[in-house]
Parts: C-alpha cells; sequence; structure tokens
C-alpha cells in the first residue's frame, strides 16, 4: 500500500497525464495483445454491455403481473427493471468519465476502472438476482421475455469487459505476492484516494451538498417503499455494489471534504430532506416504519456517545428507553396507569428524562468503577433487571405499578396546542397521517440529540471522554476526573434515550416489558442498538443513524426470513469486522487506526482541517 | 543549596521556604515486595533534580506514589506544604505534572486536541456551557486554543497540530507529551526517562527544552538512565537502589561515589584480579599484538 502515499499530493489530472505502463486486467480478453488495444475493447464490451442492459429494461421481463412490481410492459420499466436500469445508466457515465469525456470527469476523481467494475458487478447482481426470482417464483426460466435474456446478456457482457480493463494503479513490484487470479482481481479492486478539487464558488459547493442530500432521501424513500421481498432484496444487492464503487471513484471523500467545509448548511440540508420525507409517502405504513427507524436511530446515536465517544461499553441502554417511555405511559392519562396522572406532553417528556437521568446516575455510579468486560456483564444485568422488574411490578410479587406482562395499553394520542397527532391534516395539499405527525415530532428530538452530540464532542468534555477511551491512566494523569466524567456520559445518555422513550410510548400506542429486551429479532434492543453503532461506524453522527436505518429495514422489509434473521446478521457483522472494522461510515480516527495505509496523516485542506475531525477554532457560529 | 543525605535517617528539612514537593518516609508494598522502602526527597522551587537509579530500583513507583497512581503504604507527599489527595487528577490539579516511562499520548486525538485535554484541569466549562455554546465558552476555547499553541511553539510542534499524535515520529511524541503536561501549569514537571531511544542531538534538544523549562519557574526531577545527560542537566541527584535511597548530593559528590558506581557496575568479589593480575594481562596481550606493542592504549 506504500503506492498510495505518491497519489496523495497529485490530483487527479496528474494523475492521467503520468500512466503506469497499462497492463492487462484481472481477466484479459485474449483477442488483445496490445495493450491499448485490450483497454480500447474493454472499454467497448463495457459500453456495449450497458447499453443492452438499458435496451433490455425496455423490453418485458416476464409475462405475467404475479412477480411483484409490473416488469411485463414494454417502454416502461417498473420495479426491479428500474434498479437495473439506474445501475446501466451510472456504469455508462463512469465508462465515459474514465474514458476522460469532458464534463463527467468530476464523477471520478479518484479510482476510474475499479469503480466500474464495481458497477458493472452491481448491474449484474441485480439483474441475475431478478432472473433468478422470477425463475424461482414462477417456475423456471420458460417464463423469461426477450427483455430479461437481453439483460442477462448485457450485464454479462459488460462485467467481462470491465474485467479486462488495467487496474487503476501500477502493478506492485514483482514477487510481492502470488499471480494468482483472486490476487489480481483484489488488485483491481484498489483505488488511488481522490486528489485536491479545484475550489468551487460557495454557493455551488452547498448546492451540491443539498443535491447528495436529495440523492439521499430519495435512496432512502425508494427503499422504506419498496415491496417486500424479491424488489427490496434488488434494492439491498445493487446498493451493497453501488455505494462501493461510488466510493472507489472518490466521490464520498470529496463530499465529506465539502461537508467539513460547509457543516452548518450539511446539517440544514440534511434536517431539510428528512422534514420533506412524509410528503413523499402516502402510505401509512411506511411513514410507521419511518418514525420506528427515526426513534430506533436517535437512540443507537445516544448510545454512540457512551459508547462511541466516552468508550463505555454499554449492553444494557435500551433500558432507558424503556425507562422514559413507561414514564411517559404512567403520566400520560392511560385508562390502565396506576398513577391516573394526565400531564402534557411537554412536562411528560422532561419527567422522563429526568427519571431516565436517576437511572442513569444510580446504575452507573456503583458500574462504572468497572472496567472493560466486568463493566460490559454488569450493564447486561442492569438492563435485565429493568425488564424482569417492570415485568413482576404487577400487584402479585409486588406493587402494581407496570401492570406486568400486560403492560400500558391505550395511551392516548398527543395534542399539542389543538393539534391531534391521532388525526390526519391536509399540508400544502399533501395529506399527513397520524405517523407522519409523529415522524416530524421525533424528528425535532433528533434535532435535539445531533446537537448535543455535536456540541459536546467538539469541546472540554468531549476532548476529555475521548481522553479517558483513548487511555484512562493517562487522562487522569492529566487531570481529568475520569470517574465524574464517564458517569456524566452514562447519565447524559440515558437522558437522551429516555426522552426518545417518550415519544416511543405514544407512537406505539402501549408499553409491554417484551420490547425492551437484551436481544430480540426486531429493534430496537440492546443488541441491534449497539450493532447499529458499530455498523455504521462509532463516534460519528452519520454513522449510526444510515446503521440504525438498515437494521430497521433490513427486518421489516425480510419477513419471510425472519427465522434465520439473527443469524445473517451474525454473518454480515463477522464479514464487516473483516472487511470494514471501522463501519460504514468511518470516523477519520478510527479509519486511521484500523487502517496501516503508510501515509501521514497530513491534511488535504488546510482551510477544513483533517477531514472528519472538528477544526478546532472554527467552531459554527 | 545541594545537600547531602544518605538513606533514611537525615530527617527531610521541613523548613525550607521554596519547597514545591517534599515526599517524606514513602513506602511502597506489593504484597510481600517492598519497591520503596523509606524515601524522602524534596525539590525546591526553580531546581532541576535528578532521580537515577539501576533497573527495578523502584524509580517508577516512586513517580507513581507521588503522582497518585500508587497509594503509597507510608509517608506522606506534600505539594507547596499541603498533603497531596491520593488521585491522580487532583494531584494534576494541585499543580504535578507527569509524562510516562513508555509514551502515553491520546494517539487517535490530533497534536492540538492532546494538549487541550492537558488543559483539562485549568479550564471549568461544563457540559451545558458547551452544549449553549455562549459567548464565555467560545471566549475559553479560544483561550485555551492559544495557550495550547504557544506551547506547540514552546516544544516546536506547531506545524503539526492537525496531525495524529500516533503518526508523529517518536521524538516529537516526547515533546508532545510534554506539551502536554506543560498545559496542565504545573508548578513542578515529573519526567519520567524523557530521552529513552533518543539520538544524542535529540537528547542535546530535550535538554535545552528542560532548561527552558526551569526557566519557566517550573521545577522539574527527572528520572533518567543517560547519565550525561543526568549530570549535565540537574542541580542535585538522587541515587534510588532497590527502593533505598542510597545517596543525594551534586552530581560531583554522586558521580564519586563508590557505592553509586557499585551499584549500577556491582562491587569487587572476593579473589578478583588485583592490580598485579591486570598489569600481567596487559603485558601478555601487549606482547600478542607485536608490532602494535609500541603505541598502547590508554584508559581502556
Amino acid at each position: 500500500m506504500t503506492t498510495q502515499g505518491s497519489h496523495v499530493t497529485t490530483t487527479g489530472k496528474a494523475a492521467t497525464t503520468k500512466p503506469h505502463t497499462p497492463t492487462a486486467g484481472p481477466a484479459p480478453l485474449p483477442l488483445g495483445a496490445d495493450p491499448h488495444t485490450a483497454r480500447r475493447l474493454g472499454r467497448g464490451l463495457t459500453g456495449a454491455g450497458a447499453v443492452l442492459a438499458f435496451a433490455g429494461t425496455m423490453l418485458p421481463w416476464t409475462w405475467t403481473a404475479e412477480f411483484p412490481g409490473d416488469l411485463t410492459l414494454a417502454l416502461y420499466p417498473a420495479g426491479l427493471q428500474l434498479l437495473t436500469l439506474a445501475a446501466s445508466v451510472l456504469t455508462a457515465a463512469l465508462l465515459l468519465a474514465s474514458a476522460g469525456v469532458r464534463g463527467l470527469r468530476w464523477l471520478t476523481p479518484g479510482g476510474k476502472h475499479s469503480a466500474l467494475l464495481l458497477m458493472t458487478l452491481a448491474n449484474l447482481g441485480v439483474t441475475w438476482y431478478t432472473a433468478g426470482a422470477i425463475a424461482v417464483e414462477l417456475g423456471g426460466i420458460v417464463n423469461f421475455e426477450p427483455g430479461m435474456w437481453i439483460g442477462l446478456a448485457g450485464t454479462l457482457v459488460a462485467l467481462v469487459g470491465a474485467l479486462a480493463l488495467p487496474a487503476d494503479l501500477p502493478p506492485e513490484p514483482d514477487g510481492t505476492r502470488a499471480d494468482g487470479a483472486w490476487h489480481r482481481l483484489r488488485h483491481a479492486l484498489k483505488a488511488p484516494p481522490p486528489g485536491r478539487s479545484a475550489p468551487l464558488p460557495g454557493w455551488a459547493e452547498i448546492l451540491l451538498i443539498c443535491a447528495a442530500c436529495a440523492l439521499g432521501l430519495y435512496v432512502f424513500a425508494y427503499g422504506i417503499e419498496a415491496e417486500d421481498g424479491p424488489p427490496f432484496i434488488g434494492f439491498l444487492v445493487l446498493a451493497a455494489f453501488a455505494f462501493p464503487a461510488l466510493g472507489k471513484a472518490g466521490l464520498p471523500r470529496r463530499l465529506s471534504v465539502l461537508a467539513a467545509r460547509h457543516r452548518t448548511a450539511t446539517l440544514g440540508a440534511a434536517f431539510v430532506a428528512a422534514l420533506l420525507f412524509p410528503l413523499t409517502q402516502s402510505n401509512e405504513a411506511y411513514t410507521n416504519i419511518a418514525v420506528s427507524v427515526l426513534i430506533f436511530a436517535t437512540v443507537a446515536l445516544g448510545l454512540n456517545m457512551v459508547v462511541g465517544l466516552a468508550g463505555i461499553l454499554d449492553l444494557g441502554y435500551v433500558a432507558f428507553l424503556g425507562v422514559g417511555a413507561y414514564t411517559a405511559a404512567l403520566v400520560s392519562g392511560a385508562e390502565t396507569s396506576s398513577l391516573g396522572l394526565h400531564v402534557p406532553f411537554w412536562a411528560a417528556v422532561l419527567i422522563g428524562a429526568a427519571v431516565a437521568l436517576v437511572f442513569g446516575l444510580v446504575i452507573g455510579f456503583p458500574s462504572l468503577r468497572l472496567h472493560g468486560d466486568y463493566l460490559a456483564i454488569v450493564t447486561l444485568g442492569f438492563g435485565e433487571i429493568f425488564r424482569i422488574s417492570v415485568q413482576n411490578l404487577d400487584g402479585d410479587s409486588g406493587p402494581n405499578v407496570t401492570n406486568g406482562p400486560n403492560g400500558i395499553p391505550n395511551i392516548p394520542d398527543l395534542e399539542i396546542l389543538g393539534f391531534n397527532f391521532g388525526e390526519e391534516h391536509a399540508f400544502l395539499g399533501f395529506e399527513l397521517g397520524r405517523f407522519a405527525n409523529y415522524y416530524l415530532l421525533m424528528l425535532l428530538f433528533t434535532a435535539i440529540v445531533v446537537t448535543v452530540f455535536r456540541r459536546s464532542d467538539n469541546s472540554r468534555i468531549g476532548r476529555a471522554w475521548i481522553a479517558i477511551r483513548e487511555d484512562e491512566t493517562a487522562a487522569r494523569a492529566m487531570g481529568v476526573n475520569a470517574f465524574r466524567l464517564k458517569l456524566m456520559a452514562f447519565a447524559l445518555g440515558a437522558t437522551l434515550a429516555g426522552m426518545a422513550g417518550t415519544v416511543l410510548a405514544h407512537v406505539e400506542f402501549s408499553v409491554t416489558p417484551e420490547s425492551y429486551k437484551f436481544v430480540h429479532t426486531a429493534p430496537p434492543n440492546s443488541a441491534f442498538l449497539l450493532i447499529a453503532v458499530i455498523l455504521g461506524g462509532m463516534g460519528t453522527v452519520s454513522g449510526p443513524l444510515i446503521g440504525a436505518a438498515l437494521l430497521y429495514l433490513i427486518p421489516a422489509k425480510l419477513q419471510f426470513m425472519a427465522d434465520y434473521q439473527l443469524l445473517l446478521f451474525g454473518i454480515a457483522l463477522i464479514l464487516l469486522m473483516r472487511f470494514r472494522p471501522e463501519g460504514l461510515i468511518a470516523d477519520r480516527r478510527k479509519q486511521l487506526e484500523f487502517h496501516e495505509t503508510g501515509q501521514l496523516d497530513v491534511p488535504l485542506d488546510p482551510a477544513a482541517g483533517t477531514p472528519g475531525l472538528p477544526r478546532l477554532g472554527k467552531t459554527e457560529a | 543549596m545541594t545537600t547531602t543525605t544518605t538513606t533514611g535517617r537525615a530527617p527531610a528539612p521541613r523548613d525550607t521556604g521554596g519547597a514545591v514537593l517534599e515526599a517524606s518516609g514513602v513506602t511502597m508494598r506489593f504484597g510481600g515486595l517492598t519497591a520503596v522502602r523509606d524515601v524522602d526527597l524534596t525539590v525546591r522551587a526553580g531546581e532541576i533534580v535528578g532521580l537515577i537509579g539501576p533497573n527495578g530500583a523502584g524509580k517508577t513507583t516512586f513517580f507513581n506514589c507521588l503522582t497518585g497512581l500508587y497509594i503509597p503504604t507510608e509517608g506522606t507527599v506534600r505539594y507547596r506544604g499541603t498533603v497531596l489527595p491520593h488521585r491522580s487528577h487532583l494531584v494534576t490539579q494541585a499543580g504535578i505534572a507527569r509524562t510516562f516511562q513508555n509514551i502515553r499520548l491520546f494517539a487517535n486525538m490530533t497534536v492540538l486536541e492532546n494538549v487541550l485535554v492537558g488543559r483539562h484541569t485549568r479550564t471549568s466549562e461544563g457540559l451545558f456551557s458547551a452544549l449553549l455554546r455562549g459567548p464565555r465558552f467560545r471566549k475559553a476555547e479560544r483561550d485555551s486554543e492559544d495557550r495550547a499553541m504557544e506551547l506547540l511553539d514552546f516544544t516546536g510542534l506547531t506545524d503539526k497540530r492537525d496531525h495524529l499524535a500516533r503518526n508523529l515520529p517518536y521524538g516529537e511524541q516526547r515533546k508532545l507529551e510534554i506539551a502536554r503536561a506543560l498545559a496542565s501549569e504545573p508548578g513542578l514537571l515529573l519526567l519520567d526517562e524523557p530521552t529513552a531511544g533518543m539520538t544524542a542531538v535529540e537528547t542535546t534538544a530535550t535538554r535545552e527544552l528542560v532548561l527552558a523549562i526551569r526557566e519557566q519557574g517550573t521545577a522539574v526531577l527527572v528520572i533518567e538512565h543517560d547519565m550525561r545527560f543526568i549530570f549535565n542537566l540537574c542541580d542535585r541527584v538522587a541515587v534510588l537502589v532497590q527502593g533505598q535511597k542510597l545517596i543525594e548530593g551534586s552530581p560531583e559528590t554522586v558521580q564519586m561515589d563508590d557505592r553509586v558506581i557499585a551499584a549500577y557496575l556491582g562491587t569487587p568479589f572476593e579473589g578478583e584480579p588485583g592490580e598485579a593480575e591486570a598489569a600481567e594481562v596487559r603485558a601478555a596481550e601487549a606482547h600478542s599484538t607485536g608490532t602494535d606493542a609500541d603505541q598502547p592504549e590508554e584508559g581502556n
């Protein structure tokens, strides 16, 4: 990997003017003896394949509308055909960009052929998966229409072409590694990091950020709306290859530099995109999923503060969500509430957060004197104690506070200033249903948690937390009262979870002890929260949000494989830890921790500071 | 200012005005093992005191007793007349900062952030002011950063401010650790082998740095194995052998002391080759090398 160092300073343009001697791709075509001919031939094949696959989506793929998404119409791509269409267009765009076509070069500031190869793989994956799904669901390949065959052939041709293209990085010195096909493929997937970009006018950069947020919103909305089963799996397959492809092309890095330069604008654009989401939805079922995703993501972000910043491994975090939810249920006028109180919502939120804070202090005080594995076990224990206590406070084995296993049902809908959250409201011609209302309410809480996370991260307290995570002894020797600060992080995390719990109680109508287990097949539970943090990326804001969205959507959309769900998550997590231990969204620190690239961490842009780290002294106004 | 006291018996001078650190009768036992036995040590304002001794003599254990990482079994440690609590963050708060023998930086924080963590005890912005980001918070952050940048300037790390600490070369990591310790504005700085693994040039630079720190009014207590470094730098040197203080005094006194040499090189055993035998060996060598015998080497 030492070769990467030399690419740091070269801009994308310079890299193309200084080509290494072209070598054969991982699977060279038999005809191309001359490297340049091979390259031209490879590009030609890839392009032809992409066009062919595109043409395929314009024809019917099967004869019956029985298969989810109507794939029977000519000139009207739908469902999974749209995914192949998108992949084909992206393949063509990346191909033109890698060939150096003016106006498209910005698409591939980093890797060129590696991105193209991954994109053809994405296209092949989604198309061939669709063919497989049709064959299985309808019984045999006899159900294919010509369009399907064209798509299959096109994606295959594109992949063969892309495999023949030379790798982005010059070959490693002879004798370093065996020259096997697997090694050649891995080498072909390596990409140089993008060089420094020419600065754009400020408004253009902000516009780009907005466009990225809009794209993110569209992808998320598409994922939520995708029908259960094959369409959603196809979406996952495409996403699993297309995002790494764009990553190889260097677009996310470029974007993160922009986001670091315009932090406030980025947050604002993301918030607006999230705000607009309910307007894109007409189906209550999908907004229901969205509000659950949002609650889950918010709680995961709260846990990220405890785990990602202060380094406290908390395996019982969901208990604090439960404390908040139960407190809100008890004081919000449910008929079965043992208290019989009905306080306004703002008071319920404050009471819920305060009770969670007290629980956090009570649990944290004894357990935070422990370290590492012992602490994890103790928090796991307290999490289960909460659930079992709630289950037993039913009047038989203890005072009746929580109604035991029955929980507290029929929590009335919120009504704030005459606005009833349970009813539909028309807004600018859009119908906002019950879950859309709660979604917008929850978004406010998410914004609060994001703000708390960001502001505490980049401050004296946040630095002390990170110092404790890095080396507790050294932090104490620097005057950091480690126990007090860890207790503060623990209690703050508990408070935020309790706050989210008060909304959860209203959204779900009822609270039952079974929702707050350590591990369960559906989120939220402590294990899933932790997985969301690790999967998304510890210590980042967007990581847990994305991780939580994936972790919630996948079980919700793939009901049919519920029995194997935990097994599949286990496998996915092992693979992730092997290939991307820093999580989907990499904290700059973590990325350097896990990947010894040999290059010094020289900030790319002195004005922006180290990407991913807050520029000190230039805190947002 | 130099006093020569020998093991244990002499009472610590209680009345000296400028005493920054007074350790009296510090004993540290781990089960049956006594790592440090009844050690007294005084550091006065503006002094650089060296602590030397063979490996395993208990120097670092003694340091840990001073800084609250260990609770000494017996004895007290006073800083400017008040007894220090046995909590390391409170010791730092009181005004004693330290570095570690094996560098313990916050590896995944930037250079500047490392120094800012050192400012922790000298700033007081809590969680709420961080969340509200009022003008006071911003001013405090700015002041902290200015002070940290001064320290980076002082140690010559200004242009590395945004690098991760783990990516610094070894010598600069040592410097950063000192800068981080200085950020807590200590009255006494404890350095645990600051030149271990350094080249001669880096060692000289470290010596200059320690002298500059003294110029700024901070007393320094330094553990080191590099004798030349210690004897060139320190006003006073204490020797710790097997957990006990063997001797304390000016570099010259310590350098000449037979017991110190014995502790480092071992004592002559019975039947050791005497001067006569040594002369015999020398003559035999001179004879065997033949032509070279005309230029006998000196001082070997």
